[in-house]
C-alpha cells in the first residue's frame, strides 16, 4: 500500500521540548459509556462486534439539516429528580443517565467513602456543555429576557456538569472542567495522572459529557465539515463528520484491583498552526504520540491497536493516516469508531478510551464502519473489518480545534512494561 | 490534599484603565488611579496586525497578559506549557451565536464558530508564540481563578518546568447579561515555576482549606468596581493585593463545592 510520508520526514525539529520521563501506571477501576450505541459497556461491545452503527438521519434540529447524527435515545424522558432540578438540561440528563450504567455511580461513591471526599478529584470534560439550554433561552426570549424557567446561571456555564456531578458523587477534592474542544476528555486522564502522582488525591473521577446542540450542528455545517450521510473515516470518498453525543466515565486510582486495566502514558501538544485545520505535517499529533509512548516506556512496536481520532474530514484523516503510517509498522492495527457513534466532540476522548479498554477486555479490535475504499495515504495499519486479537496495549488519539492534541496509552493489567 | 510550592516568575495584567501589571501594581500598592489615557482594548504585539484588529476580546486580553508575564519572567513563550482559565469564556460570541441560531441558524459564521471554543485564546496564543507545548483550557464557575492557579501549580510541580497561567473574563452581552452581570473585562497572567531555595522570588504554598470562607482583603477603592464586576477579578484582585502588600500572609480562594484553596505567601 502506498505510503505518503514525504511531509513527515520534513518535519521541523521539535526536540526543543524535553522528552518526558516514564510514569507509574494508574489503575482504571471502573469505566462506562453511554452513546448512540446504548447504555454501558455491553451495549457498546455488542454493537461494535455486530457492526451495528448508532447513526441516524438528523431528527434533532428544528431547522432541517441533511446529515446523520449519533443521538442518545430517551433523553427527552429522563428528567432529573427534584433534588437536582436546578441543573435540568440535556447535557446534565445525559450525565445522569451515563453514571447509572455499569454500576459506575456506586463505584465512584464507594471510592469517595473509601478515600474520603476531599481525597477524590472530579475532572469533567466537555466542549459545548449545556449551551443547548442557552440556545433554548434565546429561542424563547421574552421581552429581551430569558424565560423564567431558564433563569438558572448554573446551567449556562461550561462548568455546569461539574457543579451537578459534584453533588451527585459527593466529592470535595479538586473539581474543574476541561474544555479544549474535541481533545477535552482525553486531557482529563493526563490531569488525573498528575494529581495522583503528586499525592494530591487518592482517586479521580473522570467525566466527559457532550450533547447535540444547534451550535455544533450548524457551526460545523458552516465550516462545510458535516457529511450529508453517515461519516466514512479514512474512505477515499469521505465527506465529513457525523456529530454525536455521549457521556463517558472512568474511576482512576493509584492502587486498586490488580486485574484492572491501566493508564500507562499520555501526551499533550499544541499544533501552533491554525484554529480549525491540523498542522500539515502532523507535528502536534506526532509529538502527542511520542510523549505518550515515552511516558509509557513503550516503543511503537509494543502497540497492538490505536483508536484513531478519524473524524472523516478530509484533512484530519489525511494527516492522521500519514502520522500513523510513518510511526508504526504493519503489525499495529488502527481504526476510527466514529462511524458507529459519530464524533462526540468533548466526550470523544473518554468514549474512545472506553472503546479501547473494551478492545483489551474482549480481545477484539473494531474496524472502521461505513468505509469501503481506504484513502491510499493510509498505511497497512488501518482496519476496515473487525479483527479478533490478543490486545495488550492500545493508544487513543484525540485532536481538537485550537490545535489541541492528546494521545493516551492503556495496557492490560498483565502487560505493563 | 498535600501542599504545592511554586514561585512567581512574572505577572501580566490588563483591565480598563490598567493596561499593564506595573500600572495595576502602583494602584494596588500606592493607591494610584487608573490611567485615563489607556486604550479601550489591548493590542498585543505578539499577534499579527490583522489579528490584533479582528480577534475577539478574550484572545486580545489573554495574549496581552500572557506576553507581559513571559517578558517579566524572561521566558520564551514558545517553551511554556499553559493553563487558560475563564468563568464564562467569550460571552460576546455566545450572545451572537445563540441569537443567530434562534433567528437563522444557517447564518452562523464559520470563523465565529471556531472562535467560540473555550480554548480559542489558547489556540491563538500557541499559534502566535509558535508554541508546541501542551496547553489546557479550564473553567470551574466561581472557582475558576483558584482552579487555574491550582492546575498550573500541579503542572509545574509534576514537570519541574515553569507554566504559564492565563485567567480572564469579558463583559456579558445581550440577554445573557441579566443572568451573568459582568460589567468589565479583566485578564491576569502568571508564570509559575517549581519552588527553588536558591532563587529569591515571591513564593506561594497552595493547600486545600476546609471551607470556602474567603478571608477579606481590603482592596483600594479604584479596584472595587472591577472586583465586583468581573468574576475573575473577584478572586484574582485580593490575591495580587495580598501578594504585593503586607495586608495578609495568606488568603483562601473559593475552590468549588464547600471547599477553599488556601494560599500562603512566602
Amino acid at each position: 500500500m502506498a505510503r505518503d510520508v514525504a511531509g513527515y520526514t520534513r518535519c521541523p525539529s521539535i526536540s526543543v521540548l524535553a522528552v518526558p520521563n516514564p510514569i507509574a501506571p494508574i489503575r482504571i477501576t471502573a469505566f462506562t459509556a453511554t452513546s448512540a450505541l446504548g447504555r454501558g459497556r455491553d451495549a457498546h461491545a455488542r454493537a461494535l462486534r455486530e457492526r451495528r452503527g448508532g447513526l441516524r438521519a438528523n431528527d434533532f434540529t428544528a431547522e432541517p439539516l441533511a446529515c446523520a447524527i449519533g443521538r442518545v435515545d430517551e433523553l427527552e424522558e429522563a428528567a432529573l429528580s427534584v433534588e437536582h432540578a436546578a441543573y435540568e438540561c440535556r447535557n446534565n440528563r445525559l450525565a445522569w443517565l451515563g453514571v447509572q450504567a455499569d454500576g459506575f455511580l456506586d463505584a465512584a461513591r464507594g471510592a469517595v467513602a473509601r478515600h474520603g471526599a476531599s481525597r477524590v478529584a472530579l475532572l469533567v470534560a466537555t466542549s459545548t456543555a449545556s449551551i443547548g439550554a442557552t440556545e433554548e433561552a434565546y429561542a424563547r426570549i421574552e421581552d429581551g429576557r430569558f424565560p423564567a424557567d431558564l433563569r438558572r446561571p448554573q446551567v449556562h456555564t461550561v462548568h455546569s456538569a461539574g457543579l451537578f456531578l459534584e453533588q451527585v458523587f459527593g466529592t470535595r477534592g479538586p473539581c474543574l472542567t476541561t474544555a479544549t474542544a474535541c481533545s477535552s476528555s482525553a486531557k482529563i486522564f493526563a490531569k488525573a495522572e498528575r494529581l495522583l502522582r503528586l499525592g494530591l488525591v487518592d482517586a479521580a473521577i473522570l467525566a466527559g459529557v457532550d450533547t447535540l446542540c444547534g451550535s455544533v450542528l450548524f457551526g460545523f455545517n458552516s465550516l462545510e465539515l458535516v457529511a450529508p450521510e453517515v461519516c466514512r473515516p479514512f474512505d477515499v470518498d469521505r465527506r465529513g463528520i457525523s456529530i454525536g453525543e455521549a457521556a463517558g466515565f472512568a474511576l482512576l486510582e493509584r492502587d486498586g484491583d490488580a486485574r484492572a486495566p491501566v493508564l500507562v502514558g499520555w501526551g499533550e501538544s499544541s499544533d501552533a498552526h491554525h484554529m480549525s485545520t491540523p498542522h500539515p505535517e502532523g507535528l502536534g499529533a506526532r509529538r502527542a504520540l511520542e510523549d505518550a509512548l515515552a511516558r509509557a516506556g513503550l516503543a511503537a512496536t509494543d502497540i497492538d491497536y490505536i483508536n484513531l481520532h478519524g473524524t472523516a474530514t478530509s484533512k484530519n484523516d489525511e494527516i492522521e493516516a500519514m502520522v500513523v503510517a510513518g510511526a508504526f509498522d504493519a503489525r499495529t492495527r488502527a481504526s476510527s469508531t466514529k462511524g458507529w457513534t459519530g464524533h462526540t466532540l468533548g466526550a470523544a476522548g473518554i468514549l474512545e478510551a472506553v472503546i479501547s479498554l473494551l478492545a483489551i477486555e474482549h480481545g477484539f479490535m473494531p474496524g472502521t464502519l461505513n468505509s469501503e475504499r481506504l484513502d491510499p495515504r493510509c498505511g497497512p495499519q488501518v482496519l476496515l473489518a473487525n479483527e479478533e486479537a490478543d490486545v495488550r496495549r492500545v493508544l487513543s488519539n484525540s485532536f481538537g480545534f485550537g490545535g489541541s492534541n492528546s494521545t493516551l496509552a492503556f495496557a492490560r493489567a498483565d502487560a505493563v512494561a | 490534599m498535600n501542599t504545592l510550592d511554586v514561585q512567581i516568575e512574572g505577572i501580566g495584567l490588563w483591565a480598563p484603565g490598567w493596561p499593564d501589571w506595573d500600572s495595576a501594581c502602583a494602584g494596588l500598592r500606592r493607591g494610584e488611579g487608573p490611567r485615563a489615557d489607556a486604550a479601550p482594548r489591548p493590542t498585543p504585539g505578539l499577534l499579527p496586525p490583522a489579528e490584533r484588529r479582528r480577534a475577539p476580546d478574550p484572545v486580545l486580553i489573554a495574549c496581552e497578559v500572557a506576553a507581559q508575564a513571559c517578558e517579566a519572567a524572561g521566558r520564551d513563550p514558545a517553551g511554556l506549557c499553559s493553563v487558560f482559565t475563564s468563568t464564562h469564556g467569550d460571552l460576546a460570541i455566545t450572545d451572537i451565536m445563540c441569537e443567530t441560531l434562534a433567528r437563522a441558524p444557517r447564518e452562523i459564521s464559520p470563523i465565529r464558530f471556531h472562535n467560540s471554543v473555550h480554548n480559542a485564546p489558547a489556540g491563538y496564543w500557541t499559534i502566535a508564540a509558535h508554541c508546541h507545548a501542551a496547553s489546557t483550557s479550564i473553567s470551574a464557575y466561581d472557582a475558576s481563578f483558584a482552579a487555574g492557579l491550582f492546575e498550573a501549580a500541579v503542572q509545574a510541580a509534576s514537570s519541574g518546568e515553569p507554566v504559564l497561567l492565563v485567567a480572564y473574563d469579558i463583559e456579558a452581552k445581550g440577554a445573557f447579561a441579566e443572568l451573568v452581570p459582568i460589567t468589565a473585562a479583566f485578564g491576569i497572567a502568571l508564570v509559575l515555576a517549581p519552588a527553588r531555595a536558591d532563587v529569591e522570588l515571591p513564593g506561594l504554598r497552595l493547600a486545600a482549606a476546609a471551607d470556602a470562607a474567603t478571608s477579606p482583603v481590603a482592596l483600594p477603592e479604584a479596584f472595587l468596581a472591577l472586583a465586583h464586576g468581573n468574576p475573575m477579578a473577584t478572586s484574582a484582585l485580593p490575591f495580587v493585593t495580598a501578594l504585593v502588600s503586607d495586608i495578609a500572609s495568606s488568603i483562601v480562594l473559593p475552590f468549588g463545592g464547600r471547599g477553599g484553596l488556601r494560599v500562603d505567601f512566602r
